[in-house]
């Protein structure tokens, strides 16, 4: 196991290479750069300014400056913000979008795994369906739909929560509560169907069976058996799914106005702001390698059949 | 499967028997069994019915989706002059828009839900069973490319391209399925990996192996039914994926292009107005829901129908 | 059965949280008056040579105050200079200084505004709007690296006075003088803390409020500056401005009482807001256009007449009034009406035409130029991906397939920065695009459509007539013979049609009304020193 856990350790690095460069690349591959802006500025600037991001040099030199300042542990300045630096940018940001899309994570996954186990425990009854109906609906509506709906409703009719914002920079509970639930309801869904899908996969399998001949109780067998199996094709699901969320995301961002990396990411995409942009998705290569490998260790954890070579 | 029931007949003839199967009379099974079950057949009718307006309504509505009728600009739904679903912003027949949208969100999710099932499926049941240095290196691709954010690919695919396509409508969502089709695969060959690791433990797939089967075979014949449950049912997932990742790209701006139309686009413009003009949200999100319950609803019964474990 | 009650724990365990969760937001100090303004965009930058937008305008005129900055109405008014003379030929003015500090107790000197103009127009500070104060004498060859900037025309006379020698005549330069682009800075502060100055624990100002935090994507707030000149008559505390670049969300926070101000709404809800929220609405001219550029240089537009039939064929009134309906005003000319030193515009002289009668000369123009079944005029209109711009595509594109069944317009949405990249080089054959005024006078519009704008004048007009006349005005002190010439030179470029004008921009606002002093005005600054709030 730890030498497994070393192999795979080992094995990050050069993934994260190949992921720095590929990025690297498509993104200059972006017709435009980030100082074509609407009113031009004097080509004498213009120069001066792409100089001192090196973008007056070949691509592979630039490249190579950029990663200089990686293994210095330096992500640049901000090409856009010119008072920042991208790491300030994250560490603002971050904490943000990580806090809300770790909630929207735990939330789904407690909701979307006790819905699911009923909806198959009860397959084919009224519970069942509900439970689908609820689901499909949820993943039918766009975020950028329900978003605004619940922030019209608890926000500006009833007055019960903020419609959006933080507070003087400060997270509390009724300011995340919205954003909260727009992000969780679709994977509140989708773990929902997912859960339900293995469940009853599980349940109809041999080994269940036999867990029930043997004579042991109903309780045993659902979460002692079943429920360890049917969780497998979710870990698949969450892990990469909670690296998503926690970089943040642009709609729900937008909408309740929050200071999150993602929309920072999204608007940076667009404008061409490279230096931010290779920030994020630096971070979110880490985060989805440490997930994935979480999730790797946790189905050995749950299905003795996978062995670590 | 009979070696799934767990009698005390001998494996050996088990296996045999279960691999003189032949695959036509297996999905003549799973047709029959699929027609029993009410709501899939239900489902099956009425997306037809929507598949066939989609296809056909523009041509024969007595409006054209692109024409703008300047006097009747955001009018709610009347049956005067036909507009029984309303007109929008331009004033245009909300109706025959909605089945333009239908059609070009139906094409987007179609066609990228098959391209990223047929990679998906055989990459991550390859990887997943043959294992070793292959998986190592097959799910390290899979790794980089996930890692890559979703928005991060798609608005660099759409923008690189996108000059190239402007004002050509085809080639635009051509662009759109392959930028999603692209990221959609991943997840897939995520989730088979894992059930085939599962599977491969097995007693039935051990059989196989011993009676000599080659691996492609195994993949194919034992590996993929296996595994179609979850995966069905991550199609049905990936669909409204598919359809709602279309409508995140005209939330940004890189969506289908004017005069063209997609629910997803619909449903941002209507969100929008969903105060002054309620009707233009209503329209197309309950049509986006009740197309995504019959994908639903065929994908639940096509899963009960193939399932080798009725068998 | 437990899965029942693990669902009703958690469900109590939310309903728990969510009652808790009923403590209202930190509250407001009742002593202080603080306003939360919503700002449409996030600050690329709060120092005034590196800032470009209007919404970090708002934020460094509430910080910075020039030789002149703005009454309530956004006419000039003297703020650092207390008086000053013309010389002769207009070309050296001299400007006696009041009795100012920065926010630290030192003196604003005459060396601070000759600092801050070296060093805005410094290569070296890759100031990206320098070259609004060209018209000081030497300045573009400062900027370019050719001169050194002691060459610069701004001479500290004593501590209080400043000589600032131009290029040419600029009639406009007290407008000019209150942009952030020609304000001081301290220089003492700047020295010692390089680009760090303008972060909150540095950054010194001469203006009424004084930069406390800034959070990136959320909000710049600044607090009271006791030693600014005019302290006294300064109502509001403290001021929030807040990031917010999506305007329904702006909107919607207006509506719950958590902004009090925002600078945009959206549009199409105009009559909605009005009713829901009587007595904030504001709408009001402003100094923009938008107007879509033929590239003359190529075919079919190298042809004046297909210009102007399908500059006719555009049923503006339909599109700003029913389509966009964000309060736009129709446009037959470049330069928006109500703009300074500029009276009486001019206007396309098929403008008072029905639209039927414009659509019927359109069709014959065309058929003139030799278009028709056997010739049909075919091309691509590109627009910007952003703001009300998509919303008008498919009009348009309506418009002017339906002046003939043989002419066959595609559209193609191309993103905002890319489009005017494109601009620039002449890579288009029709766009939209738009312009909004640096300063408050008619000939930073018609500029555009000189010669030697060069990039700028992306429909590569070129007249050398229309030149000529600029050149003159440019140099005419007499502003009532100035404004004729620019009239005359519009239209005559009008009627040459290389641009359709399509509609005037207006400045849209939600102010609560316990918000007092706010007065609309066509430049859209709203400085907080004039604001109160009344309970």
């Amino acid at each position: 196991m730890f030498g497994y856990l070393v192999r795979r350790f080992l094995v990050a690095i050069p993934t994260l290479f190949v992921i720095i460069t590929l990025a690297f690349f498509m993104m200059r591959a972006a017709p435009g750069s980030p100082f074509d802006l609407e009113r031009p500025m004097p080509a004498a600037i213009k120069e001066r300014i792409e100089a001192s991001f090196h973008l007056d040099k070949p691509i592979y030199v630039q490249y190579g400056y950029y990663l200089k300042g990686l293994v210095r542990g330096d992500l640049g300045p901000s090409m856009k913000y010119k008072d920042k630096d991208v790491a300030d940018l994250i560490r603002e940001g971050l904490p943000v979008s990580a806090t809300i899309g770790g909630s929207a994570m735990l939330l789904a996954l407690i909701f979307g795994g006790i819905l699911g186990s009923i909806a198959a425990i009860r397959q084919n009854s009224g519970v069942d369906y509900a439970v689908m109906g609820f689901s499909t609906t949820g993943i039918s509506i766009p975020t950028f739909v329900t978003g605004p709906i619940l922030a019209l409703v608890f926000g500006v009719y009833l007055h019960w929560l903020p419609s959006g914002g933080l507070d003087r920079g400060r997270m509390t509970f009724t300011h995340l509560l919205l954003p909260v639930l727009t992000l969780a309801l679709p994977q509140i869904a989708i773990i929902a169907r997912l859960t339900r899908a293995s469940m009853i996969e599980v349940l109809r399998s041999n080994f269940i069976r036999t867990a029930h001949a043997k004579g042991l109780s109903e309780r045993t067998v659902l979460f002692g058996h079943a429920m360890r199996a049917a969780v497998l094709p979710l870990v698949s699901y969450a892990g990469p799914a909670t690296a998503a969320l926690l970089t943040g995301t642009l709609v729900v961002e937008q909408i309740f106005a929050l200071p999150g990396i993602g929309r920072q990411f999204t608007i940076g995409a667009l404008q061409r702001d490279y230096t931010v942009v290779m920030g994020v998705v630096i971070l979110y290569a880490a985060l989805i390698i440490a997930f994935n490998l979480l999730a790797d260790i946790l189905y050995g954890l749950l299905d003795p059949k996978v062995r670590y070579k | 499967m009979s070696a799934m029931t767990g009698n005390n007949a001998p494996l050996e003839a088990q296996m045999k028997k279960a691999l003189e199967v032949e695959g036509r009379s297996l999905w003549q099974d799973a047709r029959a069994r699929l027609f029993r079950n009410k709501a899939a057949v239900a489902s099956m009718v009425l997306l037809g019915i929507i598949v066939f307006l989609a296809v056909f309504g523009p041509m024969f509505w007595v409006h054209d989706y692109d024409t703008v009728y300047k006097d009747r600009v955001a009018l709610p739904p009347s049956w005067e002059n036909w507009h029984f679903l309303g007109t929008d912003v331009q004033g245009r027949d909300l109706f025959v828009r909605l089945l333009m949208g239908l059609r070009v969100s139906l094409a987007v999710g179609l066609v990228a839900t098959t391209v990223s099932l047929v990679i998906g499926v055989l990459w991550g049941a390859t990887a997943g069973y043959i294992g070793g240095r292959l998986d190592e290196v097959m799910m390290r691709i899979v790794d980089v490319l996930y890692a890559m954010p979703f928005i991060f690919f798609v608005i660099i695919l759409m923008v690189i391209f996108r000059d190239a396509t402007a004002g050509k409508p085809a080639l635009n969502i051509l662009l759109i399925f392959v930028a999603i089709g692209a990221v959609e695969w991943l997840t897939m060959a995520r989730i088979v990996r894992g059930q085939t690791i599962t599977l491969k433990g097995r007693e039935f797939i051990e059989a196989a192996e011993a009676a000599g089967v080659r691996p492609l075979k195994i993949v194919v014949r034992h590996i993929v039914p296996n595994v179609l449950g979850p995966v069905v049912v991550y199609v049905t997932l990936t669909i409204p994926a598919v359809i709602l990742a279309e409508s995140f790209l005209s939330f940004i701006g890189l969506g289908v292009q004017e005069p063209l139309t997609s629910l997803g686009k619909l449903i941002n413009d209507g969100a929008k107005n969903m105060e002054t003009m309620p009707w233009t949200l209503f329209v197309p999100g309950i049509t986006m829901m009740v197309t995504l319950f019959c994908f639903n609803f065929i994908g639940d019964g096509l899963r009960d129908a193939i399932d080798p474990k009725d068998r | 059965m437990s899965f029942g009650k693990k669902i009703s724990m958690a469900v109590g365990l939310i309903a728990a949280l969510a009652i808790s969760a009923c403590s209202p937001s930190t509250p407001d100090d009742p002593n202080l008056k603080i306003l939360h303004r919503g700002n449409s965009g996030e600050p690329l930058s709060l120092d005034p040579h590196l800032a470009s937008g209007t919404w970090e305008n708002n934020i460094i005129g509430d910080m910075f105050i020039g030789l002149f900055t703005e009454n309530a109405a956004g006419q000039p008014i003297p703020g650092m200079a207390k008086t000053w003379t013309t010389s002769e030929d207009s070309l050296t003015w001299e400007f006696e200084l009041i009795d100012a500090k920065w926010s630290d107790g030192v003196p604003v000197k005459a060396s601070d505004f000759v600092f801050g103009l070296r060093r805005i127009l410094n290569p070296e500070t890759q100031a990206q709007y320098a070259s609004l104060v060209y018209p000081i004498k030497n300045a573009a060859a400062v900027n370019a690296g050719k001169m050194p900037g002691s060459e610069l025309g701004v001479t500290a006379l004593g501590e209080k006075k400043l000589r600032i020698e131009l290029e040419y005549p600029a009639p406009y330069l007290t407008g000019l003088l209150t942009h952030y682009t020609t304000y001081a800075v301290p220089e003492h502060v700047v020295k010692e803390f390089g680009s760090k100055w303008i972060q909150p624990e540095n950054i010194q100002v001469n203006g009424p409020y004084k930069l406390d935090s800034w959070r990136t994507n959320d909000f710049v707030h600044v607090v009271r500056n006791p030693l600014f000149y005019d302290n006294e008559n300064v109502c509001l505390d403290e001021i929030y401005f807040y990031s917010i670049t999506d305007n329904n969300t702006a909107e919607r926070q207006v509506r719950e009482g958590r902004l009090d101000v925002n600078n945009d709404f959206p549009g199409r809800k105009m009559d909605f807001l009005n009713k829901e929220l009587p007595g904030y609405v504001r709408v009001h001219p402003y100094l923009g256009t938008t107007y879509f550029s033929f590239n003359t240089t190529k075919a079919p537009f190298d042809d004046k007449r297909v210009r102007v039939a399908l500059s006719m064929a555009l049923d503006r009134d339909h599109i700003t009034k029913s389509v966009i309906k964000s309060g736009y005003i129709p446009a037959y000319s470049l330069v928006p009406p109500g703009i300074g030193n500029y009276p009486k515009g001019a206007i396309s002289n098929w403008a008072s035409l029905s639209f039927e009668d414009r659509k019927a000369k359109a069709k014959e123009l065309l058929i003139e130029a030799g278009y028709g079944p056997d010739n049909p005029l075919q091309f691509e209109y590109t627009h910007r991906s952003t703001g009300d711009n998509p919303a008008a595509a498919p009009s348009v594109q309506s418009d002017w397939n339906s002046i003939a069944p043989w002419v066959n317009v595609t559209i193609a949405q191309i993103e905002t920065q890319i489009l005017y990249a494109n601009l620039r080089s002449g890579d288009f054959t029709i766009s939209d695009g738009g312009w909004v005024a640096d300063f408050n006078d008619a000939s930073n519009f018609l500029y555009l459509m000189e010669t030697r704008s060069g990039s700028m004048n992306y429909s590569r007009y070129s007249n050398p007539e229309y030149d000529t006349i600029m050149d003159a005005a440019n140099r005419e002190m007499d502003m009532v013979k100035r404004a004729d010439m620019m009239m005359r030179a519009e239209q005559m470029m009008l009627d040459d049609a290389p641009v359709v004008p399509m509609w005037y921009l207006v400045n849209r606002a939600l102010v609560n009304p316990k918000v007092t002093g706010w007065v609309d005005n066509i430049v859209d600054l709203h400085r907080s020193r004039y604001l109160c709030i009344t309970e």
